[in-house]
């Protein structure tokens, strides 16, 4: 049998299957994600001996064991600062951590601002369902406010984190939306997440049929999907609508939703999607009203933010390189022997 | 030249007392190198507050640096002291007690006005220097502080900054008491202050200054000099435990070829090795400070996991915070060091001072059936080869082994006649590179006769493969909830440690006889104690034997004749008995405890009476 490295090119999705029994529930929206990410794999021209999956504990993290690549299903909350370990001293791999809101926003949220923070070239997919479904079904740092869940039967009183937001806040590299219900947007954000060097986070709306069903329902689904999301693409003005004649300008400093029927505005007018504008992106981010609250914006879908900065793992290896450059290979003599001896006779 | 005569001893201890700012860590550490150089056998513990800097002149804000070094093999930083130097009323009063009948006091004046002996809780009006409550003692005074401002009238310096040099004016006077030679303090103090003219320039002339002092006021009758130990031939450098220990860690990713990453958050007493390793990048070593403890060894798992050598530092708590991670690790199998510098619990506890605090933790302190080798340092210089050890044990048997010093070993000091690295051995590293012939299929869980499984890194072809915290069916490494295959798993886990027996030398008897009445049984750092301790009983002709563990899961195979072949075992640990526990259960062996708690290390002269009570009891 031979172990040499099968030519990236030829492989295909099935190539990244494995013979485990995929144990989701029926209809949970981890099988889509996991179709998309097996079908983007083969192009991305990675051995798969390159790539390995990193994940916490939820539903989502059980991910690793249906990649037919490395793998790694860890404790709760840690994956992101497992891969970050990983990075720092294997920065040829190819490494993508698989999260869900519980925990990488709640255990883990601490590890997913550091790291982000640090710009590890790694890979971030934040499966947010807005529910705990492996606990069965407590609510989840993003759930809404007012959600009635088995821990919280008078309605939940805790203020929703707003993922991206926070990303932004710990200076990441690269934010995008994307969701389960939508394939080819899907795979476009993950070969986009691949692409960017540097810490990728990819929020993906995911439906938990079991505990939170039609939590992102008016995002998805074909009747209200067109008026109420907005996706976004660089050097494009921001329209969205069934019709194409919604979109969103800015007045002064802050953005508003026009319309494009009247006459009075045209695509000329709008917000031109930027990846690279910081100040936009805080404001795109805020883009998260409640879609019950007349008046809302439509969710933004795609690339909110992309910039590069200097990566982590090869900040550190600059500086071993330096160090040796300037001091020589270490010599285990010397360091031991140290500055100050003496000898008995 | 001075004409004070010079007395030969062979045996000295030195306490240097003073506030938290009065820099005694510096002073002690100085004489302590100097100490050192000369080829005494020395042995040093500094004592220091858990605050940055607690209320001046206080009892909290006492800093003490404990040295002793002598002619003879020591093992210990000594009982009691010979020379106190108190800075202050404070320092004074705290370590009087510590301080033999008859010993030497050097003083410092200003430390004992009205103000500091307030502060010291001393009555009003009543001054220990003055009242004759020291006649006891050989009392010397000195206004330490005014002497360092004369020595300085020309300095440009401010009279804050020249007062930060008076412990250069009491160690230049250490110098010319104990007949040294000072060239290694100046050299030091130019290497520090170098880029700061004035600075270095007043540190010089107080240093003088102390020494001139001593020469020309001929307060003291007698100056001592303490001749060279008698130590093994070869070539010595003083040591901490910690700085061993980052070299043991050097060492072994040398020889084992296997780069190394340190994960940690700091933390009291253990961020001396994060500064360390630090320090050495063009040794090849990646040191991570993360966001928490947790971070810390989880990104250490993940080096590990990619084919490094993860280690991680830290401290009891931290222990505690990584306990869940330690229990991934041992179910991924794979090696990584967890390195915990104990410090008196529980929770937040004596931060700087010493315990065997973390015994237990080490050995059960995790969820589930979750065995981990546990490795013990005895001295600052076996940190070194312990640490060197337990990394072996690590990548040959592919688990996590936990490595236990403590504050006491971490922050004391010995020389240490250090190895060539020619002589250290050779760790042997198997990854597996592929199937062998034969093999259709890579099984992450088949194992070797150790019972270790193979270790396949991320970027091998062909060995691609899933693992994670959740059971697995033995040998595919396939997610199991399989009730009879729990079992074979727990039971595989637990003897692929107990097998690490057949892999490690076996228990020595450090001293003493074979068998007989009274074994001393210690682990980690009672080791000087109780060596001392049994010296002086057989030297007097007393029936007892000391063993001291360095591994302590599994232990030795012969550790259960030893225990055996002795009427009675005591065992001393600085904790409320910990090892006895472990050793009762294993070995039904009614052994009896030594327990101090107080944050100081056993000595000798307790354990003695101790002792001697156990020989003569019926």
């Amino acid at each position: 049998m031979s172990t040499a490295t099968i030519a990236p090119q030829t492989l295909t999705a099935k190539d990244f299957a494995t013979d485990q029994e995929v144990r989701w529930c029926p209809g949970c929206g981890d099988y889509s994600i996991l179709k998309q990410v097996q079908t983007i794999m083969p192009g991305l021209g990675i051995p798969r001996e390159n790539i390995v999956i990193v994940s916490g504990i939820g539903c989502s993290s059980r991910f690793p064991y249906y990649m037919n690549t490395y793998g790694m299903h860890s404790i709760h909350g840690r994956a992101t600062a497992i891969a970050s370990g990983l990075k720092a001293t294997r920065p040829e791999l190819s490494v993508w951590i698989v999260t869900g809101d519980g925990d990488g926003l709640s255990i883990g949220g601490n590890h997913t601002i550091h790291l982000l923070r640090r710009n590890f070239d790694v890979n971030v997919m934040l499966f947010n369902n807005q529910i705990y479904g492996l606990t069965k079904g407590q609510y989840s740092p993003t759930s809404e406010e007012n959600k009635v869940t088995k821990s919280t039967p008078m309605g939940s009183i805790d203020h929703p984190f707003n993922p991206l937001a926070l990303a932004l806040g710990a200076d990441a590299t690269f934010i995008a939306r994307s969701m389960d219900r939508d394939p080819k947007h899907l795979q476009e954000m993950l070969k986009r997440s691949h692409a960017h060097k540097g810490a990728s986070l990819l929020e993906i709306y995911q439906n938990c049929n079991i505990f939170n069903d039609g939590a992102f329902e008016i995002f998805t689904e074909k009747g209200s999907k067109a008026e109420e999301t907005l996706f976004v693409e660089q050097g494009k003005p921001m329209i969205f609508g069934a019709n194409k004649d919604k979109g969103i300008r800015f007045n002064g400093l802050r953005p508003e939703v026009v319309s494009l029927a009247d006459g009075q505005y045209t695509a000329d007018d709008l917000w031109i999607h930027d990846e690279a504008d910081f100040y936009k992106a805080q404001v795109l981010v805020r883009l998260f009203d409640d879609p019950r609250v007349i008046g809302h914006f439509p969710r933004p879908f795609g690339v909110f933010y992309a910039t590069q900065r200097a990566c982590y793992e090869d900040s550190l290896q600059l500086q071993l390189d330096d160090a040796i450059a300037r001091r020589g290979n270490g010599d285990l003599d010397k360091l031991l022997a140290g500055n100050e001896t003496w000898e008995i006779k | 030249m001075s004409n004070t005569p010079i007395q030969q001893i062979e045996d000295v201890v030195i306490k240097f007392a003073g506030d938290s700012g009065d820099g005694m860590q510096l002073t002690g550490t100085q004489f302590s190198n100097n100490t050192a150089l000369i080829g005494n056998d020395l042995s040093t513990f500094p004592d220091f507050p858990a605050e940055i800097r607690a209320p001046i002149g206080t009892l909290p804000g006492v800093s003490g640096f404990q040295l002793h070094f002598s002619s003879n093999r020591i093992f210990t930083p000594g009982d009691a002291c010979d020379v106190l130097v108190a800075m202050n009323a404070a320092a004074l009063k705290a370590n009087l007690k510590g301080l033999k009948k008859g010993g030497i006091i050097i003083a410092n004046t200003d430390g004992f006005d009205s103000k500091n002996l307030r502060l010291a809780n001393y009555p009003e009006g009543v001054n220990p220097l003055e009242d004759g409550s020291l006649a006891a003692y050989q009392l010397h005074t000195m206004d330490i502080t005014k002497m360092t401002r004369e020595a300085l009238k020309d300095s440009p310096l401010g009279m804050k900054e020249k007062d930060r040099s008076k412990n250069m004016f009491v160690l230049g006077f250490l110098y010319w008491l104990y007949d040294r030679d000072m060239n290694n303090t100046v050299a030091f103090l130019n290497d520090k202050f170098g880029k700061k003219p004035d600075v270095l320039e007043s540190n010089l002339k107080t240093l003088k200054a102390g020494y001139n002092y001593g020469d020309t006021v001929e307060a003291f009758s007698t100056r001592y000099r303490v001749e060279k130990a008698r130590m093994e031939p070869g070539v010595y450098r003083s040591i901490t435990g910690n700085t061993a220990l980052a070299y043991g860690l050097v060492a072994a990713s040398q020889k084992s070829n296997l780069p190394l990453f340190l994960g940690t958050y700091p933390i009291t007493p253990a961020s001396d090795i994060l500064h360390e390793l630090s320090r050495y990048k063009n040794f090849g070593i990646k040191t991570f400070q993360a966001e928490d403890e947790i971070a810390g060894i989880t990104s250490a798992i993940g080096a590990s996991y990619g084919g490094h050598m993860g280690v991680t530092t830290t401290s009891g708590p931290g222990m505690a915070l990584k306990s869940e991670a330690m229990g991934l690790a041992m179910m991924l199998e794979i090696p990584l060091l967890i390195i915990d510098i104990q410090r008196g619990g529980p929770s937040t506890g004596l931060p700087t001072k010493t315990e065997q605090s973390d015994l237990l933790q080490a050995y059960y302190g995790r969820n589930g059936e979750c065995p981990m080798p546990v490795i013990s340092a005895s001295t600052p210089s076996d940190c070194f080869e312990a640490v060197f050890e337990a990394f072996r044990i690590a990548v040959q048997h592919m688990t996590p082994v936990i490595f236990l010093s403590d504050g006491y070993i971490a922050n004391g000091a010995e020389p240490w006649r250090f190895p060539k690295a020619s002589s250290l051995p050779q760790i042997a590293v198997k990854f597996k590179t592929q199937l062998e012939e034969g093999e259709e299929h890579f099984y992450p869980y088949q194992r070797d006769e150790k019972l270790v499984r193979p270790w396949a890194v991320p970027g091998t072809a062909g060995l691609e493969h899933r693992i994670g915290g959740l059971e697995k069916q033995n040998i595919t490494g396939n997610v199991s909830y399989d009730p009879e295959n729990h079992q074979v798993m727990v039971k595989i886990r637990q003897e692929k440690v107990d097998r690490i027996a057949d892999y490690i030398p076996a228990q020595k008897i450090e001293l003493g006889p074979e068998k007989g009445k009274v074994l001393i049984l210690g682990w980690g750092s009672t080791y000087g104690a109780i060596k001392s301790a049994v010296l002086e009983l057989l030297e007097e002709g007393h029936e007892v034997a000391h063993a001291h563990l360095r591994h302590l899961r599994p232990f030795p195979k012969n550790l259960g004749d030893i225990l055996h072949s002795f009427d009675k075992v005591l065992i001393p640990e600085i904790n409320n008995g910990q090892l006895i526990k472990i050793i009762r259960d294993q070995y039904l062996v009614d052994a009896i405890g030594y327990n101090k708690i107080m944050g100081v290390p056993i000595t000798k002269s307790e354990l003695v009476v101790r002792i001697k009570e156990l020989l003569t009891a019926k």
